[in-house]
Parts: structure tokens; sequence; C-alpha cells
């Protein structure tokens, strides 16, 4: 596995430096994904670029929440789903059995479209995760756990309540405590299955801000239903119909000249 | 659900309702249908009533001591319920200890282990046991359980912890006949089981799975999603249905009455006979007059204000978190 | 080969391998507690089963079927008049409760809904669920035994009807409360009454669900014991015709029978306790059925 890994990946990495001069952090090749007998994602081969922002977009069911939770390998906790091919997250499959899960989902960090703070002070819900995989020192932890509430805009509304409980937060709040719980685990990727899709406006600024931010540390791949959306974060796009990737290239070029009738369609609104 | 479609019922409707358009009717069916509901009232209200009224002369006779006394002597005509008390309480929550731990146990291997074909089997035969009847565990705790029970642990226990400080008290017996308080709070726990495993079990079903999810996607193994988690989530409800269970367990009867030994006698050990305030109504009331009969009222008065207040507890508990 | 592995490895910010052994065993524990519980649970479940088989199916015989309890040192003997008198005290508490607790719960589900009273009518019914079966025993005793000067069949039936209410009140109200408004509003719209609408749409649509728990209230007070001993009692003969006096019933027969240092006695107990026990796990999964088959149609 590993040398076919290894290979497809440099090779990956040499077409995405010749196109962009960007190396490629997941390279998804021939994924299919099946619900019981129903395939829900057909033959999808796609790279995702370091420290870059890309979303996936297309109509409800085209299989874009599929393809993000194939990354972290959280839909095995259905016994009925199952996916084949090659994801390879720096060259190595995570799809195959030998890949621990809980570490993988350390490393490639995933944001729900709920926001869900776990049933413990605000403290907690960071250092919760941090604790799972670092053994560290008190006045460590205490700054890691600052550290991802700034990194994720939330410290200065939150630094004088961290032992009240995390559900007493705002929507728009407690969406931030979970990026920063996702964050201060240190991932490599970040998961964002369409995270402003509950919240107001204002929050949604707010967290698309916040996205941008982290563009500078952290791959992020963002399932998102609101194409502006698509077009103000993201530097690369896909496109999903179906259960198959139409269309994928940088964000401007796909918005501005898209090369598929079908792509157009959707961005203008003509579907979907 | 439904069986009938939307248009089929209306359309066999439209010559009913012709028929029946007496107003005289639905008027009836209204008042039958609130004086049914009110009628539930009526029975808690006939029970409170029944039992103040029956227990009164006993309250009368020995005030507060009737509680806090321990003699039980038919013959003198003195009555005190304090052996009865202790024996409830501690059957009941020795069922607790035994019971929440076996309960919380099935609940979760029903909802995170348990393969979706085994889920239906399994939680219909825990929920069978529910429907087992008292009296049927009580022929077995005495005739299957108790024999075994005594020779296997209650012998040997009792000689390695003969002389021994406190344990030595506690978890020596007398007579090893296997019947006794332990025993009772035993059989009373496994019969506590469905109604906590049932309502555990719906209550983790009900936690959003975005948040179970959520909990995986850091990265935890199971028994930190449960631990941390899903526990934390299902909270004071969970207590609510452990509550429920203590109802079930301060409150029965005829297992009970089989395996307690129904002693009189207040015990320092686990392994000699006691009785419970049910299991002393169930054996002396067809026999009791006079005094008697208003003493084993007055126990039954005490235990349905004890059931009461665990009751209504364990249903405030439950309910708060359906509807948040 | 080899090195280019290494490279791509080596850009990885983290090692793989962080991962606690002790996690894992947490787990791994976790798993099997939880597995092993499970199999406590049913364990508990079929050893009852087996001890009833094996000692109740020897005592088995026509004549359990045919005799009257036998008395004290008599040999031989059956269980017919305890058989027959639990079928007409549970059927009496079914026939007394069924009406009272389908129309209370229709109450709750379609006039009630979240009133006050409505909330307290519910949060009584749910403590009376669960309320010792014993002290509706004394409360009967003192409502009928007492005043009617001795046990009957009456004041059992009557005393098994107050359990079985709050069964059939929650699980009318929960089946009520599945069938969705759009059909009732169909119904309403074609200015058909309330009681029309309940009766002709509301009722045929739970009809399983209803039935489901008036089978589950069966069960449930098939087997009760405590509260017939102070209301029905029992004895070793064919009940009076007008169901005054104690009336023979299986769980009553069973508990003095079984505590009895006769050897028939035993061994009618036994075979008691296995035809009553099959028949109320047999109703039990047949109700449970019914409903799962209802759901999915």
């Amino acid at each position: 596995m590993s040398s076919i890994a290894v290979s497809a990946s440099s090779a990956i990495g040499k077409t995405a430096a010749a196109d962009t001069g960007v190396p490629v952090r997941i390279a998804v090749r021939n994924l299919n994904f099946y619900y019981g007998d129903f395939r829900s994602l057909k033959d999808i081969s796609l790279d995702f670029y370091d420290r870059q922002v890309t979303a996936l977009i297309g109509p409800s069911g085209c299989g874009k929440s599929t393809l993000l939770r194939t990354f972290n390998r959280i839909y095995s906790l259905y016994p009925e789903q199952r996916a084949d091919g090659q994801i390879l997250l720096d060259g190595q499959n995570v799809l195959s059995p030998s890949i621990d899960v809980n570490e993988l989902r350390a490393r490639v960090g995933m944001v729900f479209q709920k926001p869900t703070p776990f049933p413990m002070s605000i403290y907690d819900n960071i250092s919760f995760g941090i604790r799972l995989y670092e053994k560290l020192p008190k006045s460590e932890l205490d700054g890691r756990v600052e550290e991802a509430l700034r990194k994720a805009a939330l410290w200065d509304e939150v630094k004088d309540k961290l032992r009240q409980s995390g559900m007493g937060l705002s929507g728009g709040q407690q969406q931030r405590l979970c990026i920063a719980r996702t964050i201060a685990q240190r991932p490599e990727v970040i998961l964002l299955d369409e995270p402003t899709s509950a919240l107001d406006p204002i929050s949604t600024g707010k967290i698309e801000e916040l996205i941008e931010q982290l563009r500078s540390e952290f791959t992020i791949v963002i399932v998102t239903h609101n194409m502006q959306q698509a077009a103000r974060i993201s530097q690369f796009t896909a496109f999903m119909y179906l259960g198959e990737l139409v269309e994928f290239g940088p964000t401007t070029k796909m918005f501005m000249n898209p090369s598929k009738k079908q792509t157009q369609d959707y961005i203008t609104g003509r579907f979907g | 659900m439904v069986a009938l479609s939307q248009e089929r019922v209306v359309s066999r409707m439209t010559s009913s309702v012709r028929r029946s358009t007496q107003p005289n009717f639905d008027r009836l069916f209204r008042w039958a249908s609130l004086g049914s509901a009110l009628l539930v009232l009526l029975v808690l209200a006939g029970i409170i009533g029944a039992m103040i009224y029956g227990g009164w002369p006993a309250f009368r006779e020995f005030g507060f001591g009737f509680i806090t006394s321990s003699v039980w002597n038919v013959n003198e005509d003195q009555y005190g319920a304090w052996v009865a008390i202790v024996g409830t309480l501690s059957t009941a929550l020795i069922a607790l200890v035994i019971g929440v731990p076996l309960s919380l146990g099935i609940a979760i291997f029903l909802t995170q282990f348990c393969p979706p074909w085994l889920k239906r089997p399994v939680a219909t035969v825990i929920e069978l046991l529910a429907a087992v009847p008292s009296i049927i565990y009580g022929m077995w705790g005495l005739f299957v359980f108790a024999p075994l029970f005594a020779q296997y642990i209650q012998v040997p226990v009792s000689s390695v912890v003969e002389g021994m400080p406190i344990v030595g008290t506690i978890l020596y017996a007398r007579t090893p006949s296997g019947v006794g308080v332990l025993t009772a709070g035993i059989i009373l726990s496994f019969m506590i089981i469905p109604f906590i495993a049932s309502i555990t079990r719906d209550i983790l079903d009900q936690i959003p799975s975005v948040l179970r999810e959520s909990a995986y996607g850091i990265g935890c193994t199971t028994w930190e999603v449960v631990r941390n988690v899903l526990l934390p989530q299902a909270g004071v409800s969970i207590i609510g249905a452990i509550m429920l269970g203590l109802g079930r367990a301060l409150g029965e009867t005829m297992a009970v009455t089989f395996v307690i030994g129904n002693a009189n006698r207040l015990s320092g050990s686990i392994f000699d006979p006691g009785s419970t305030i049910a299991s002393r109504i169930a054996n002396e009331f067809n026999e009791a007059i006079g005094l008697q009969l208003n003493a084993l009222m007055a126990l039954g008065c005490i235990l349905f204000l004890v059931t009461f207040v665990v009751l209504v507890l364990a249903r405030l508990l439950i309910s708060r978190v359906k509807t948040a | 080969m080899d090195t280019a592995l290494h490279k791509t490895m080596a850009e990885a910010p983290a090692p793989w391998g962080r991962v606690r052994r002790s996690r894992y065993i947490a787990d791994q524990a976790l798993k099997v507690i939880c597995t092993l519980f499970t199999l406590i649970g049913a364990a508990v479940l079929g050893w009852i089963l087996l001890m009833l088989l094996v000692e109740g199916i020897g005592g088995l015989s026509a004549d359990v079927f045919t005799q009257t309890t036998p008395g004290p040192g008599s040999t031989g003997g059956g269980i017919a008049n305890a058989l027959v008198g639990s079928l007409i005290l549970t059927f009496l508490g079914i026939v007394v409760a069924t009406p009272i607790g389908v129309l209370a719960g229709t109450y709750l589900a379609e006039y009630g809904k979240s009133s006050k009273l409505a909330e307290v009518i519910r949060f009584v019914n749910d403590i009376l669920l669960a309320a010792p079966s014993i002290l509706i025993g004394l409360f009967v005793y003192m409502l009928m035994v007492q005043p009617m000067g001795g046990y009957s069949g009456w004041a059992g039936g009557v005393a098994l009807a107050i359990i079985a209410v709050p069964v059939i009140v929650r699980t009318t109200e929960d089946m009520l409360r599945l069938v969705p408004g759009s059909l009732r509003e169909a119904g309403a719209a074609l200015g058909a009454p309330m009681s029309t609408v309940i009766i002709k749409i509301s009722w045929k649509a739970a009809r399983a669900g209803m039935v489901t728990g008036v089978l589950l209230a069966t069960a449930r007070i098939a087997g009760e014991t405590a509260p017939l001993l102070f209301t029905a009692l029992n004895n070793n003969f064919w009940f009076n015709a007008n169901l005054m006096g104690g009336v023979a019933n299986l769980p009553v027969m069973i508990y003095q029978f079984a505590l009895s240092p006769y050897e028939n006695w035993r061994e009618l107990a036994w075979a008691g306790a296995l035809i009553i026990t099959l028949s109320i796990l047999a109703l039990s999964v047949v109700a449970r059925l019914l409903l799962r088959k209802d759901k999915v149609r």
C-alpha cells in the first residue's frame, strides 16, 4: 500500500506544483462510498492543497457531506456505511484498516452543522481533546486553552467564565467554541460541515473571518450550501452532482469561467 | 403507524357524519373522557385517604414512636415500624448498588455496541424481565438461588470474615440458609433492571447523533464518549430512571416475601433474615385484627409516602430533560 | 521508494502512534463489561424459564386442568378452579379498566392536551403506573372488602383494574399522539363533531397500538399476587356464582402452595407457575409483535 501511496502522492504533488505551486495535503483516489447497497460517491479523485480552503458545493444529496465524512472516517460509526478507494493524507491511506481511527480524528478535526458543545465547562470543552493525546502540566494546558480560544476569536468573550458550562453560550459562540476545541488539538486538516447553516448573519460573518485567519496554519475543507460563502472564503472549489465530481478548480475560475455547463447552471442558480 | 389512507377515511366518514349528528352524544363523550381522566386522580386520592384512615389508630396510639420503635409484638399489641423500614431501605439500596451498574451496562451495550440486527431481540429479552411475575422471582430466589448462594457465598464468606471488625458483623451468617436481606436485594436488583435499562436506553437514543459524532470527531474512544459526553448529557434523567427503579424496589412484595426470611428482629448482618414493609403486610395482613391491622395500614402509609416522594422525583427528573 | 516514504512521513507535524495503550484497555474493558452485563440479564430470564420447565413440566397432567385444588394432606388434585378463577379476575379487571383507560387516555391526547389539568392527570397516572401494587390491595380492602363484609372476586377484579388503568391510559395517549393532526383536520373540515372525529379517525388509526396497551395491561395484571391477597384471597373450591367470598386464583394459589409442606401442593404450584409465566410472556411478545407489524405497515 505504501508504495502506491507514495508514488501517487508524489505524482500529484508534482502536477499540483506545476499547476499552482502549492503542495497537496490530501489526495483522494477512486473513492467510492456505499450506504448499504446504494453507491453515493462514484469514483471520486481530487486533491486538497496545503493551507488552502477548499469548498465542496452542490445540491442537497450530491455527496459533498459524505465525501467530507470519509476524511476522518466518522462514517464508520454506522455499520452499513463503507468506503473503498484511497484517501492519502500525507501519503498515508486513511482508509487502510491499519490506521488508528481515533488518532486520525485527532489529526483531522471536524466541525459540524450544529454547534455541539460537550456537557462540561468551557475550559474542559477545549482541554478535553488535548488531554486525550498529550499529558501536559497545568500551566501549559492553560496556555493551550487560551491559545485555542484566541485563535477562535472567542477569548475576550469567555475569559472570565471559563468554568461555566459551554451550553450557556450563544449559538455563534458555541460554534466558535467547537472550532477552538478542534484547533486546540493542533490538527493538520480541519473539516467544516456547513458550519454556519444554523447561525445568524453576524455570527456567520465572524466564523468566515475566522476561517480566513486559520488558513495560514491549517488545510481546510468546507461543505457549504451558500455559493457566496464559497466564493468569499475558499481558494479552491469542487462542484459535485449525484455523487460525482463535476468540476474542480481555483474558486475564481469556477465562479467566473466554469468549464462545464452544469457548474455554470448551478452557480447561477438555474438548478439545485 | 397510520394504516388508513387519508382519503379512504374521509370518504368513509362522509356517510357516517350525517348519521351521528346528535350533539348530545358529542357532549356525553366529552364528559365521559373527562370523568375517566378524573377517576385517575380519584384513585390516588383514595389510596392516600385509605392509608391515613386505616393507619390513623396506630399513629395515634404510638405517636412518633411508631416509626422509631423496633418492637413488633403481636401478643402484647406493641408495634413499631423501624425494623421494616430499615429492611425496606437496605434491600432497596442493595438492589440499586447491584442493579444500576447492570442496567447502565445493558443500556450502553444496546445503544453503542449491539449490532443492529441483534438490538430488537436483546431489548425484548431485557424487557421481558419485567413481565415475569414477581412471585416467580420469589420461587426462583427461594428454591434455586438461595441454596446456591448459601453454599457458595454465605458459608465461605462467613468463615473468612468471622471475628473481623465490621465486615465480621455485616457479612457473617449465623445460619447460612441463603435467605436474608442480601438475597432479597440481589433478586430485587434483577427485577429493576428492565425499568432502569430501557429508560436509560431511550434517553441515550434521544441524544442527537451529531453530539456523539463530534465526540468521536476529536478522537475519543467509545468509553470516553460514553463517560465524558453521553452520560453527562443524559445527566439527571438517568438519575430519574434510577429513582424509578428505586420506587419499584421499595414496594416490591412477593419476591421479597419469599426470600427475606421474615424476621422481626434487627440484625447487623445483611446475610441474616429481615423484613420489609411490603413483606410484613403480605405476611400478616390476612390474620391481623384490631390494632395490628391498623399498624399494618400505618406501615402501608409510610411505604406510600416514601415511594410517592421517590416516584415524584423520578418523574420530574425524567421529564425535565425530555422537554429541554 | 523507502526514502520517498520517509520524506513524506517527515513532513507530518506529529508522528502517528500517540494514543496511550491505557485508553484502549479502558475502551475494551467497557465493551466486555457491557456485553457481560447484558448476558447476565439474559441469563436470569433463561435460568428462570429453565427452572420452570424442569420443575413444572413433570406436574402437568390432565388432572391439573380438570380437578380442583386438593385440601391439605390429600393426594392428587389439579388447579382448574384457580385457572378459571384467574381468567375471570383478569377478565373482570380488563373489562372495567379498558373503557376507563381508553377514555382517560383519549381525554389527555384529544381534549386536555397540555392544559394544567391534563398535566396533573398525566403526572398522577405515571405515579400510579409505578406505585406498589400491595398498596392498591390495601386500598381496595378498605374500599370494598371491609364495607362488604368479606373477600370477593369483585374486589379482586377492581384491584386488578386499578393496576391496569394507568397502563392503558399511557399507551392510549401515546398512540393517539402519533396520529397526524392532518387526519383529524380532514375529518373536522367535513363538519364532523369532535367525538366522531376521535372515534372514526383517531381510534381507528391508533387501533393496533391501543390493543397492544390492553394486552400489556392484561399481561401486567395476570401475574399480580399482592393485591389479590387482601381482596379475592384464594381457596380450594370452585367459586360462588356471585363471586362473593374467596375466589381461587393462580398467583395466590402458587404463593400458598409453594411454601406449603405438602409435596403435591408444591408440585401443583410449579405447574401453575409454568402455565402462568409462559402465558404472560407469550402475551407480552404478541403485544410487541402487533405493534411492530403495524409500525412497518
